[in-house]
């Protein structure tokens, strides 16, 4: 086990040098395209383009979807969603290059691997709607937010982390 | 003058390309420092590591220290970049769902596709389930979220300006708070029960 822990933190980048770089990429896509990061954006877009393939009228009929779907251009065909598929490419090479290709059910050994699962789902359901009402998620709202120094930015992040910290105790047999 | 493309210094044909290379990067630093485990990032809110703060706070400030150094040296102009609106009830309201999908879900969106990508199946039904709330959003927007989307519109005003400061005092302040946070959570992990994952 102690072999283990160690062979991992050497696999793991130095957290201050992962956030400076992480800060240099911020600054690289402001500079270039005056935008930041964001990945909630990218899952938007693939639900309005399905949405919009089985139901045309119904996203045209819609205040959520009809400013996408009623483009000339796919929803697909967004800033955001290239920038997804970056990442998915980064994460690959990362995950090769260190190893970590594998796979499996991440859990607490607490609780089972379906426990997780139904956890990881409403989790993801609860992300999915908490983005589009903050207008994006921990990376485009909170993350992006805060390098440019705005208000919103800061209130996001106090609002998912200070909402993280007073019910983590609730959930803590998920986790430890 | 930065920002590039905006300025139409180089070609709007550019901006998928950069879009592509920022992911790779984002993407890259995020796997590479361990935020592809969702036990990892869960160690923030127990104690056990601190990954999340130290990547995000040096991330925020790096960024900001940057875009500002930029803007001195006349290399950017920071009015033409995308600032956040602030819509107080739903960034509010959007955010605490968004940390009831952090502590319960252990990813957020970004972190879910890294996790993916490595082979975590919880992170793939991560991505579903925001797929399902999405669309669930979508479908109720009309009915449940247009008012409090639309509430309370503020503008999108920068954080010093709210606070009544200096952008300079505001970075220093937030970059002691960040040593000062670092440092305090290099103690934590001493005092709580060791996590292996």
């Amino acid at each position: 086990m102690e072999n283990k822990v160690l062979e991992n933190k050497r696999k793991y980048m130095n957290p201050y040098l992962a956030g400076f770089l992480l800060g240099l990429v911020i600054i690289f896509a402001f500079y270039y395209t005056g935008r930041g990061l964001g990945a909630s954006g990218a899952i938007k877009s693939a639900v309005v383009a399905s949405v919009d393939a089985v139901a045309h009228k119904h996203a045209l009929a819609s205040e959520f979807y009809a400013p996408y779907a009623s483009k000339e251009e796919s929803p697909l065909n967004s800033w955001l969603v290239f920038e997804i598929i970056g990442v998915m490419i980064g994460a690959l090479i990362s995950g090769i290059v260190a190893g970590r290709l594998k796979l499996k059910v991440e859990h607490s050994p607490k609780i089972s691997s379906k426990t997780r699962l139904i956890m990881a789902v409403l989790g993801g359901v609860l992300f999915g709607i908490g983005s589009q009402l903050g207008r994006g998620c921990t990376s485009g709202a909170a993350l992006t937010g805060m390098a440019t120094l705005s208000t919103a930015g800061f209130v996001s992040m106090l609002a998912i982390f200070g909402t993280g910290y007073t019910f983590a105790w609730f959930f803590r047999k998920f986790w430890i | 003058m930065g920002p590039l493309i905006p300025n139409e210094i180089i070609g709007a044909n550019w901006d998928f390309l950069i879009a592509l290379l920022v992911g790779i990067g984002f993407g890259y630093i995020l796997e590479r420092a361990g935020f592809s485990s969702s036990r990892k990032l869960a160690g923030v809110f127990y104690g056990y590591d601190f990954v999340v703060l130290r990547v995000f706070f040096t991330a925020a400030i790096t960024a900001a220290i940057g875009l500002y150094y930029f803007q001195y040296f006349e290399w950017i102009d920071l009015s033409m970049i995308y600032i956040n609106p602030l819509y107080l009830t739903s960034t509010l309201i959007g955010g605490v769902i968004m940390g009831f999908g952090f502590i319960i879900g252990g990813y957020c969106p970004g972190t879910s596709v890294c996790g993916a990508m490595i082979g975590k199946i919880d992170a793939m039904v991560f991505i579903g389930g925001i797929f399902l709330g999405i669309f669930f959003y979508g479908e109720t927007y009309e009915l449940l979220w247009k008012k409090i989307y639309l509430d309370n519109f503020l503008g999108a005003p920068l954080v010093f300006d709210s606070l009544g400061i200096s952008n300079a005092l505001f970075i220093l302040g937030l970059s002691i708070a960040a040593l000062l946070a670092f440092w305090i959570t290099a103690q934590i992990p001493k005092f709580v029960k060791r996590v292996d994952y």
